[in-house]
Parts: C-alpha cells; structure tokens; sequence
C-alpha cells in the first residue's frame, strides 16, 4: 500500500504550484485587495477586461500583445531554420572529433543563464562615452549605425538583438533532436538513391527531409503553443523603458502593471488572456497537425 | 571508404567550413568575454581587443573576488542548488515510479493533471499572489515549492515504465516491497536518466534568476543570478567608487563578474553534455 501515498507528494506540490494559483485566476474579475484575499475580494465583472481593452491601458495593452506576436513570428521565422541548418551539417561531419568539438562549442551558450546571456550581449552591443563594445563598433564602421548612438536606446534595433541573442543561445542544443531524427534514417534509402545517381540536394530534399518531418512538425506544434511564453525573461532582461514601443510583450506589461505597479487584478486579466491563448494556441496547432500529418502530441 | 560523387564531396567541405564557422561565432562572445576581462584599461578603451587579451592583468578578478556579495550570493546559489535539486530528485523520482504503476488509482488522471501544467499556466500574477500567500519568498520556500518540473518527470516515468515488467515479478516473488523495488531494481537500472534529469534540476536551479528576483526581499538569501543581474546594472558606479586609480576599464570588471559567474558551469560543462543530449532525445514529447 506503501505506493499509494508515493503521487501524494509530487502531487501535492503540483497541486499548490501550478492548480491553486489558478484559482486565483478568479481575480481578473475583482478589484484585488490584498487585505481580503483572493476569494474575499469584490467582485466587478469584466472591468478590468474593459479597462486593457478600450480603458486607460489600451495603448500599452495593444502595443505589448502586437509585439509579443511580431516577435514571436520573426523568431520563428528567423531563428527557426538555424538548428535545422545545424543538424544537417553535422550529420555531414563524419570526424568524430571534429563533430564532438564543434556540437560542444554550439550547445554551450544553451547552458549559460539568460543573464548570463543578455550580460554580454548587453555588453557587446553598448556604446558609451568610454568605450564601445565591439559589436557596436563592428556596425559603426559597416556603417549601419551612427557613432554615439546607442543600440539599446533606439527602439528599431531591440527586435533583430533580441532574435540574434536567442539562434546564439539555442540554435545549438535544439539542433540534437534533429541531428538524432537525420541519424535515424536508414543508410540503404541514401544507397537506393545514389545507385538512381541522385546527387546531395536530391538527397536532402527526398531522404533527409521527409525523414525527419515528425520530428519537425512536433517542434513546430511545441514552438507555436509557447509562443506567447517564451523568452520574456529575455526581453525584461534586454529591454528599457526606452523601447518599449518595439520591445514589450504581454508577460513583461503583465509583470509590470500587476506586481511592479500592484494592479493585480488588471495583470490577472493579462495572466488569463494569456494563459488561454496560449492553451487555445497548443490545442489548435495539435489539431491541424494530427488532421494533416497524423503527428500529435497528445 | 565510401566513394563520393561530386555534389557530395562539394557539400562535406561547405559542411566543414560552416560547421567550425558557426561554433567560432558560439564560443566568440564568451572568449571575447575572458580577454577582455583580463586586458588593461588603456588597451580596451582604444578598440585593440578583438579576440586576445593584451596589457594582461588579473585585478578586476580581485576586486570581484574580495566582493563579499558576490561571496553571500555564490553561497546562496550553492545551497539552492545541491539542496533544491537533491529535493527536486526525492520527489520526482517517487512521483514518477508511483506514475507509471499500472496498478496506482486513477493513474490516467493523475498523468493528466501533471501534463496539463505544462499546457496551461495560471499565469505570473496568480503565480505570484500564490507565492506571496504561502510565504514562499525566503530560502526554504524558494526550495520546496521550485521542486517539481512536469517535464522531468515524464522523462523519468516514461524510462522507468521501459523497464521489463518481469524483472519487476521476480522481485516481487523474491518479497520485495515498494521501496526495495524503486531503490534496488528501479533505480540502479536507470542511472544514465537519473544523472540526466539531476542536470536539468540543477542547471535551472544555478541559472534561475526571474522568481527569486521576484520573491526574495533579503539580499542575504538572493542567489548569484540576482546579484549578477545587479551588478551588471550598476558596474559603472561600483568601478568609479574605487579609490584608487585601476589599470582595467569599468567593462573588464563587468565581463570579469560575468565571467566568474560560469566558471561552474563550464569546468563541468563537458562531462556533462552528453547526458544532455541524451535527455533530449530519450523523454520523446508524448505526454
């Protein structure tokens, strides 16, 4: 009977963590105050609703949920391909040494922390009356930016930073599950093609590729349904109060309005909005890929 | 040896060169980082650092290393990890033995209560308040209630439900109980996952800075990542309240914190990264 009391504390904790905070999701609709708690604060329907959506925090509201969509799509679009790139061209890499090497340089940055990370980006991109970092300097000499100008107080620049900092950070470590789905292929679909006296494109385009379709669509499914989620530690990290036009998201504006200015029931209303996108995003991106190519994730 | 047609062997040398281009860009930063770090003031002012240190000095390394914040906070980190993960493991691998048990009650919904917390967050602000009413914004409770991440657990319960069900009737007919299963057939067969998942726990808990940034008040109890954070905000005023005249720039102080920040992670960096890997590929995604 012993193992009957084993889920209990696992299950507890998740209970705590992650089911009663929802719970408290129920302050969305009431004036939060902390004197009454949760439960015993008042109700007020969808005020707070009202007040992201056409109220004093509209600008802010809309700006941040357009941004989290723009950044979302750009990293997708940007940063998605490189591990694949990555996993191709070390399944070229028939060296063991030469392969071990340069997946251990690659996955590193996935293992430093994100203000690790943003430190030196942060760094690297600075200009300053001292000193310049010296991607900063790198671009003023191509010409791409004015000297004194610095990258983090201009708004045009956060987006295409915030997306280098994240293919440097992950382009790595992501690119193992498709290195492992490429190595899966049998070799004899590679010999059956060559004898037809197909060449390496051909290759790619109808061994490689198909092959590791599954493997693709589940990442994509994975990365749409964390769209609104990921990487706001990143931006709270890289961002200023300079650029938020360009640079907040739904999470850094929840963050910001609920704890830092303590209106905790316009931020659980942002808590639920995205939280419930998110959900309805995962459930619809598994639905279209189970119709489509009968690979799910559930 | 495998004979090469042309395309293939045009493509194997564009491979070589892009691959080792692509980990040169990776480590660049961080080697960029550590030169710095270690040149002079005059030589770094004036734009000559690009890949190697020149005018070399260690002082920003005593200056941090005689920081005693920095010492407060190292020491944080350290409990926080070795305490949170060996909590973290206690309980995940108990959970997921008790998860795959096809004899547990209601094993479908108790799976699916662990999974659906991986699809749908309450979200920072009831996160938050939660946090806040159970007092979870001192050092124990950044511990306990951090333990559990859904995902390792499935990794784990999806390894130990691999394990041959007759091994698991023969000890049961040599009168094993639960706890001399899990600790005498379950574990010793899954040491590889085990290590595997151990990293993931303790990897977060040395690079977690947004909750205990949020929670923990007391600088006392904040660990490295925060006070890392702070530092890099504030190097400036930290490098001009020097009395005396320093021979580094302000920057080689800041990427000289940075860069003591990850010695951890990259002395053990190499050993471990093949569990990483591992990790990702054994856990699959189903839930």
């Amino acid at each position: 009977m012993a193992f009957i009391c084993t889920p209990a504390s696992p299950g507890n904790l998740v209970c705590y963590v992650a089911y009663k905070p929802m719970g408290g999701l129920l302050i969305a609709f009431k004036r939060f105050d902390p004197q009454f708690g949760v439960w015993g604060s008042e109700f007020k329907g969808i005020d707070n609703f009202i007040n992201l959506v056409s109220g004093v925090n509209k600008v802010e509201f809309w700006q941040a949920f357009r941004n989290t969509f723009i950044i979302s799509a750009y990293s997708l679009i940007f940063g998605f391909p490189v591990p694949i790139i990555l996993a191709l061209l070390f399944a070229e890499i028939g060296n063991d040494t030469v392969r071990k090497l340069t997946q251990t340089a690659t996955y590193l940055p996935h293992f430093l922390s994100e203000v690790t990370i943003t430190g030196i980006a942060l760094m690297l991109v600075y200009s300053g009356v001292r000193s310049t970092g010296i991607i900063a300097s790198l671009l003023q000499q191509i010409g791409l930016i004015e000297p004194g100008v610095s990258i983090m107080q201009k708004s045009n620049y956060f987006r295409p930073l915030y997306i280098m900092v994240g293919i440097w950070k992950e382009s790595g470590y992501n690119s193992i599950v498709y290195f492992a789905a490429i190595m899966g292929i049998s070799p004899t679909l590679y010999e059956a093609l060559k004898v037809d006296g197909g060449n390496k494109f051909q290759e790619i385009r109808f061994i490689t590729f198909p092959g590791m379709a599954p493997t693709l669509i589940i990442m994509i499914i994975m990365r749409i349904g964390s769209m609104l989620t990921i990487g706001y530690e990143r931006v709270l990290l890289l961002y200023n109060a300079n650029i938020y036009v360009t640079a907040d998201v739904l999470s850094t504006f929840e963050q910001r309005i609920g704890i830092l200015s303590g209106n905790y029931g316009i931020g659980a209303a942002v808590s639920l909005f995205n939280s419930l996108i998110a959900f309805a995003l995962v459930i619809g991106a598994n639905t279209i890929s189970r119709n489509i190519s009968e690979t799910s994730l559930w | 040896m495998e004979r090469l047609n042309r395309s293939e062997k045009i493509f194997k040398v564009f491979s070589y060169t892009m691959i080792i281009i692509f980990a040169l860009l990776a480590l660049y930063p961080v080697l960029y980082a550590f030169s710095v770090s270690i040149s002079g003031k005059v030589a770094y002012e004036s734009g000559q650092i690009v890949l190697l240190p020149k005018e070399v000095t260690f002082q920003a390394y005593d200056m941090v290393l005689h920081n005693k914040g920095f010492w407060i906070a190292y020491t944080n980190t350290l409990f926080y990890t070795v305490l949170g993960t060996a909590w973290s493991m206690a309980i995940s691998i108990t959970g997921a033995y008790a998860l795959q048990k096809t004899k547990l009650m209601f094993r479908r919904q108790w799976n699916f209560l662990l999974v659906f917390t991986m699809w749908f967050s309450a979200g920072m602000i009831p996160l938050y308040l939660n946090y806040k009413t159970m007092h979870v914004d001192n050092r124990w409770g950044m511990i306990i209630a951090f333990g559990v991440q859904a995902y390792n657990i499935i990794l784990l319960r999806n390894y130990f439900s691999s394990i041959p069900k007759e091994i698991e009737e023969a000890a049961i007919m040599d009168g094993a109980n639960e706890f001399q299963m899990l600790g005498k057939v379950y574990i010793p067969m899954s040491t590889a996952s085990i290590a595997t998942v151990t990293l993931f726990y303790a990897i977060s808990r040395w690079n977690g800075y947004y909750w205990s940034r949020m929670l923990l008040s007391n600088p006392y109890e904040q660990p490295l990542q925060v006070y890392l954070r702070q530092l890099i905000e504030n190097y400036q005023k930290l490098y001009d309240e020097s009395p005396v005249n320093l021979a580094y720039s302000a920057d080689s102080l800041a990427y000289a914190i940075i860069i003591c920040s990850i010695i951890p992670v990259l002395v053990i960096y190499p050993y471990i990264q093949k569990y990483f890997a591992k990790g990702v590929n054994m856990g699959g995604v189903k839930g």
